[in-house]
């Protein structure tokens, strides 16, 4: 997969100046600053982890390590298109692993990325309540349910094009 | 004063102090892992789990205090057993090739293993078999050894640079530099502080020791070592011998018996610099040049001033390190007086510093060093070639670099450059019968300063060791806050004595003794002992200027000793 180049805009950078000028010198100001990093950018590249180690003077090191700790946080970028398939114990069980498996080779990218031309990206899930449907995938938050992977090329096709 | 009691042994210690404090002080023994005084105590480790009344379960003795009436056990069946699977668990994900490991009888986990009875493969092995970062041209990581204890860490971000760290989490964890950088790749300072913290072998110097066996078997090679200051109060522990043991007479005998070598005394070099550091003081002072002036000798700081405070760069001194500057005269003066090609010379520096083996790669330095190799290396090619270095009797530099003052001896712990280039300074504005020691720039403390009437100047001085320390006085000199005229920064804490490329240091020792302080003992007594006290009294220095330098700051001089810096990112 090619590397997706970071796009900030001055509005964004903005934003961030904002929200890291208002929690400098805070103790464990770092979690608060990049949940904001991550609802203004979408995710967190190194670009923005620089800014905020520089803004809040810590070590990048540190930042890094922080936000791979915690799942919520995404070091890769989401498409315009969010993915989820569940893979949950009820559409496990129902094959849900190669619903995902479709989605990967229909989009070229694995679960985590996002396509180079950042229309879709792929995540995973744990039960989202529609077991009766297992396995379900949601697409921009509509549920596709009682999937087989065949099914998978013609949902995503209405998405492309867009 | 807390009272209670270890293994029935009564103690008292003050309030706040940890149950690890206290049985230190009722001698009983209580290991560690994770736990290196002065760098970390974050109870993770779980090595120290004692028995504490009071206390629900094992608890971690490095954190937990203590309280009025507590009795602690140390050693009962249900502690030991807890330290086996401790040591289990983590000699679980270990790469347990120990017969070819660097830390091999130096390794805290293969003593704990072997102390508590530990089988090797009770939970199996299941190694990440991490990609060696090698990039470096002086630190090298194995994260299959790593043992999580996160100590380098913590070391890295007491020199305030924190380049490596945690990352991810549960099995995914590892150790490094963030983005999947190379530690080369970062701003990283090559001090080596993580290498002596690390208790196991996920970090080692990158070793040269395999190209000096080659130039010394090359019958075309004329090999020279040299050996900087603070290696003769060292070596001798990589040898079983004392912390604090003078060993400068079997060193240089050492290096003879390695083979057609010669060996000179770097000590010669660190005066030279004094000579031109003193000179460019007076220089900047009266010509109104940048103030205050920062020393130039320890490459860790440089590197670190390159990156973090690349407006400083026309504050330091230009003189070359004392390693640079003695490749450079070999290169040139020694070449040229006794009428041999500079070509088939090979200088091999011993220094005690990983970051003098990035130094060597610069290109404004001219490439005239072809080998930094650290205090443990020398080791490692005495052991090699058999020499029983405890016994060998003492052999003599060789000639003409032989002879050096005190004043270069000091230059290996923190506050001897200060004070040995005060020593000429106050000789050159007060003459004869001016002061030989100044006391208040010595010592372990973090920072100290000092205020000195030289010559009718008023000379105001800082002296930090540490970056941490380091960075300090740079911010308070920016807030306005404090005002100097001379600033020697060494980037390891106590100086060169407690470098990166050090004999690796057993917790036990390291927990109990001032290695800074023992250490540096040594060269201070040196210094009291030696007939020459000044940089300006040894007389290879005179020699250098009468047939070859001329003056101090000549134009000669800033061909071949003096350098410049280069701006390198903060990330």
């Amino acid at each position: 997969m090619s590397e997706i180049v970071f796009e900030g805009t001055p509005e964004q950078a903005e934003a961030l100046k904002k929200c890291i000028d208002e929690h400098r010198g805070e103790k464990g100001a770092l979690m608060p600053v990049l949940q904001n990093a991550q609802a203004i950018y979408g995710y967190l590249p190194v670009e923005v982890q620089t800014v905020i180690a520089e803004g809040l003077d810590l070590p990048l090191a540190e930042v890094f390590g922080v936000a791979t700790f915690y799942s919520q946080f995404s070091l890769k970028p989401k498409g315009k298109h969010k993915i989820s398939v569940c893979l949950g114990t009820a559409c496990y069980v129902k094959g849900s692993d190669k619903i995902l498996e479709a989605v990967e080779k229909q989009l070229g990218i694995t679960c985590g990325e996002c396509t180079p031309d950042r229309k879709f990206s792929i995540e995973s899930c744990r039960c989202v309540g529609a077991c009766g449907l297992a396995p379900v995938m949601i697409v921009d938050g509509e549920v596709y349910g009682k999937l087989n992977p065949k099914d998978v090329p013609g949902i995503l096709e209405d998405y492309m094009k867009d | 004063m807390v009272n209670l009691k270890i293994n029935g042994i009564p103690v008292s210690v003050p309030e706040g102090s940890t149950i690890l404090d206290a049985a230190r002080i009722a001698k009983v023994n209580i290991p560690t892992l994770c736990y290196l005084k002065d760098v970390q105590c974050v109870g993770s480790c779980r090595m120290c789990l004692v028995e504490a009344t009071g206390a629900r379960g094992l608890v971690a003795a490095c954190v937990y205090p203590v309280s009025e009436g507590m009795e602690v056990k140390t050693n009962t069946p249900k502690v030991r057993k807890s330290r086996k699977t401790t040591i289990e668990l983590i000699l679980s994900t270990h790469k347990k090739k120990c017969l070819s490991c660097v830390r091999s009888t130096s390794c805290e986990l293969q003593k704990l293993a072997l102390e508590y009875n530990a089988e090797e493969d009770r939970f199996g092995t299941d190694y990440k078999d991490a990609a060696i970062d090698d990039l470096s041209p002086s630190v090298v990581r194995d994260n299959s050894k790593c043992v999580m204890c996160t100590r380098c860490v913590a070391a890295c971000n007491k020199q305030s640079i924190g380049v490596i760290g945690p990352k991810k989490r549960g099995y995914a964890k590892v150790i490094g530099s963030p983005f999947d950088k190379a530690l080369a790749e970062t701003s990283c300072v090559n001090c080596g502080q993580c290498i002596v913290s690390c208790p196991v072998g996920a970090l080692y110097e990158k070793s040269n020791t395999a190209t000096v066996w080659e130039a010394i078997e090359n019958p075309e090679k004329e090999v020279i070592f040299f050996t900087a200051p603070s290696i003769k109060a060292t070596l001798g522990e990589a040898f079983g011998m004392a912390p604090g043991t003078n060993v400068e007479g079997k060193m240089v005998a050492a290096i003879k018996q390695l083979g057609n070598v010669k060996c000179f005394n770097m000590d010669i070099t660190a005066d030279l610099t004094i000579m031109e550091e003193a000179n460019e003081l007076l220089h900047r002072l009266m010509k109104g040049g940048k103030t205050p002036m920062f020393t130039s000798c320890c490459p860790g700081w440089v590197k670190f001033a390159e990156h973090y405070y690349p407006e400083l760069l026309p504050n330091l001194s230009t003189c070359k390190s004392p390693q640079e500057m003695f490749s450079a005269v070999l290169k040139s003066y020694y070449c040229e007086k006794y009428n041999k090609d500079p070509k088939n010379l090979f200088i091999v520096s011993v220094i005690p510093c990983t970051a003098k083996k990035f130094e060597v790669t610069r290109d404004e330095l001219g490439h005239y060093t072809d080998v930094a190799l650290t205090t443990r290396e020398l080791a490692k090619m005495i052991k090699e070639a058999g020499i029983d270095f405890v016994n060998i009797p003492a052999a003599e530099y060789d000639k003409p670099f032989g002879e050096a003052s005190g004043a270069g001896a000091i230059f290996g712990a923190t506050g001897g450059v200060m004070e040995a280039a005060l020593r000429t300074a106050a000789y050159k504005l007060g003459g004869k019968g001016a002061p030989i020691e100044f006391k208040e720039v010595r010592g372990t403390e973090g920072i100290k300063e000092a205020e000195y009437t030289v010559g009718g100047t008023v000379v105001k001085v800082a002296v930090a060791h540490g970056l941490g320390n380091a960075r300090k006085v740079i911010e308070q000199i920016k807030s306005g806050e404090k005002d100097y005229t001379f600033v020697e920064v060494m980037a390891c804490p106590g100086g060169c004595i407690n470098g990166g490329g050090q004999p690796y240091v057993s917790d036990d020792i390291r927990n109990n003794v001032d290695l800074k302080a023992v250490r540096a003992k040594a060269l201070y007594d040196y210094d009291k002992k030696n007939k020459l006290r000044c940089s300006h009294d040894t007389p290879a220095v005179d020699m250098l200027y009468k047939e070859y330098f001329g003056d101090p700051l000549s134009h000669k001089s800033h061909e071949l000793l003096h350098t410049e810096y280069v701006k390198r990112n903060k990330y």
